[in-house]
């Protein structure tokens, strides 16, 4: 295979292709390596790349092999990992000043799997800074761009990663999903985001937003490749209290199944209508007909808390927020500032995490000091956590009458830097259809399912019950067969090549 | 600040507010950012309040997508992380401590 082969082929097959020893691992990393010095300068996708590190992993899996071993069926592949993921001595930022140069002492429980699965691992992804965002503008080292126009954002927070899929500088990589992280990316980038139920993967050693709401999850360029990740990164973790001790589902069986004929469908009527883009609302509407002439049955379903979820959502994620971030106070690790002898360990908190944060972690950090102090906390935080009750209400009744939900994954395509940076509500409203998952914990998953006019990438977002997560790869990968038929190949065929486009000054 | 009322959260948060806030919180923000987020965070926090208008009292709350039970690990010996690998990312260090700076500031 050649170079531009190996960054177009998907993971599965790449990984077929080095067990039978006809490319080896190093040659599809080094492949990968060239095409993120080639185009990461445009796209920004990266925070760091470890090539060293790559490539010795890379050659370890080709010494496996050719000693006879079958180290795993993503064994030799490289991937791209979320800055929110620790790494043992890799640089780990959350895409914060604070954390500059930073390197863990350990492994998170995800990057620990990755590497015992012998999946190599290229760098650390952008994102936005303590997965604090809807557009990866809030990275402190610079927005990533979105492959399919520069002038767009790739999504938040993990939009480095999404951003690293699209522009064939990886075939795999890793999100986080605490509102949408994951899968409103995906939906901005035409590629594959799941976030799994909660507890189905371990936070251990995920750098904590908030944590009733994170959860790691698997993202890709087909929906075999997610589910093949999903597969190495899921299952119980006793370092994770909350880790689910139960079976991993069935993700790969559902995805090469691929077969929707029975199941039934729910599209929420609250997510949809007004506030929604009139290309979005098409497609979401043609992709449930495609669902239907595949042997899917579709009924109406009502979320009526659905409403309130993404209130609640800005205060819950807030609250737990200001609560994990405080351990960031300059005294065992990261930025210290002011420490001259004259000030207090106080002041010296203050004056680093003053020029450690950036404005939207500060938004946050403050909101959620506020409403969970004295006099506040029942108003706003509990009340919240009521919303919460009511959400997880409203997703039983609608599980009674349908296998899944669906809606689409965000209410408008790709936006553009810096077009909602002054306007927090306007950037929230973006997570409108992912949040209630997160309240509830539910899996979900978006897929790409066309493009606008001006040819940007349109998700589909499908919904399951907890620990239903292979419901999500039976839909996403009916879907992909049937459309990549019609589209005549995959929708990322179709992206335009980064080393011919105006490269954006950042 | 005012006294809440948990049936009506509309507020407006004054700069001052904000900046007693942000103590509370341990940053220590410029006067610029104080005048830029005041009115940001008014905006927001009048948003959210809608979760009031469904939060009735006998719906009861919940804090975690799932039942949480408390887990005990064994109590055996463990290695902990090597000591000069944690403290190598330490902001400073005085032998095999972390070292900060002074505890007590001007007010004790």
């Amino acid at each position: 295979m050649d170079a531009s082969t190996l960054i177009t082929t998907s993971a599965a097959d790449l990984a077929g292709a080095i067990a039978t020893g006809e490319v080896s691992s190093v040659e599809v990393t080094r492949a990968h390596l060239d095409r993120i010095a080639a185009v990461d300068g445009a796209v920004h996708a990266f925070l760091s790349v470890d090539e060293e590190g790559a490539l010795a992993q890379a050659a370890a899996v080709d010494a496996r092999i050719a000693a006879g071993e079958r180290p795993g069926p993503l064994a030799g592949v490289p991937l791209a990992l979320k800055d929110v993921l620790a790494q043992k001595g890799v640089p780990t930022t959350a895409g914060s000043k604070i954390l500059e140069g930073w390197r863990p002492p350990y492994n998170a429980t995800v990057t620990q799997r990755l590497l015992d699965a012998g999946v190599v691992i290229l760098g650390k992804t952008n994102m936005d800074e303590f997965a604090m965002g809807s557009s990866t503008e809030n990275s402190a080292y610079g927005p990533t761009h979105n492959p399919w126009d520069f002038t767009r954002v790739p999504g938040g927070s993990g939009g480095g990663s999404a951003a690293a899929l699209a522009a064939f500088e990886a075939p795999l990589a890793i999100g986080t999903d605490t509102g949408g992280s994951i899968r409103q990316p995906a939906a901005f980038t035409g590629t594959v985001g799941v976030k799994p139920t909660y507890g189905g993967t371990s936070r251990f050693g995920q750098i904590a937003l908030a944590s009733s709401l994170d959860q790691p999850g698997p993202c890709g360029r087909t929906v075999l490749d997610t589910a093949l990740l999903h597969e190495v990164i899921a299952g119980h973790d006793p370092k994770d209290q909350t880790s689910l001790d139960a079976p991993v589902p069935p993700v790969v069986a559902a995805a090469r199944a691929g077969d929707v004929r029975g199941l039934r469908v729910g599209v929420v009527t609250e997510l949809g209508g007004e506030g929604y883009a009139p290309e979005v609302e098409a497609n979401f509407r043609a992709t449930v007909d495609l669902l239907a002439e595949l042997g899917a049955e579709v009924v109406e379903v009502s979320c009526p808390t659905f409403e309130y979820a993404l209130a609640a959502y800005y205060l819950i994620l807030p609250s737990e927020a200001s609560s994990n971030l405080a351990r960031f106070d300059a005294m065992r690790y990261g930025l210290r500032v002011g420490d001259d002898g004259t000030r207090s360990t106080e002041q010296v908190m203050a004056l680093s995490r003053e020029a450690g944060f950036g404005a939207e972690v500060k938004r946050r950090i403050i909101i959620g000091t506020y409403a969970l102090s004295a006099g506040y906390r029942d108003a706003y935080y509990g009340s919240a956590q009521k919303v919460r009750t009511l959400v997880q209400q409203d997703f039983t009744a609608a599980f009674a009458r349908a296998d899944v939900l669906v809606s689409p994954t965000t209410p408008t395509a790709a936006f553009r830097l810096g077009e909602r940076l002054d306007d927090p509500m306007a950037m929230y409203l973006n997570d409108l259809c992912t949040i209630p998952t997160n309240l509830a914990g539910n899996a979900a998953g978006s897929f790409p399912t066309g493009l606008t006019g001006d040819g940007l990438p349109i998700g589909f977002h499908v919904m399951a019950p907890h620990r239903a997560d292979d419901r999500l790869y039976r839909v996403g990968a009916a879907l992909e067969r049937a459309l990549t038929d019609r589209w005549g190949g995959p929708l990322l065929n179709r992206v335009p090549d980064p080393a011919t486009t105006t490269e954006v000054t950042r | 600040m005012r006294s809440p009322d948990p049936r009506s959260c509309t507020v407006a948060l004054s700069q001052d507010e904000v900046a007693r806030l942000a103590q509370l919180a341990r940053i220590d923000l410029s006067p610029a950012e104080l005048a830029h987020l005041a009115p940001q965070l008014d905006v927001i926090l009048e948003a959210v309040a809608r979760v009031t208008d469904v939060a009735t009292d006998d719906v009861a709350p919940t804090s975690h997508p799932v039942p949480m039970t408390n887990v005990f690990r064994a109590d055996e010996v463990h290695d902990s992380l090597p000591v000069d690998e944690v403290l190598a990312m330490a902001p400073d260090r005085e032998d095999d401590r972390f070292r900060v700076p002074r505890i007590l500031g001007e007010e004790q």
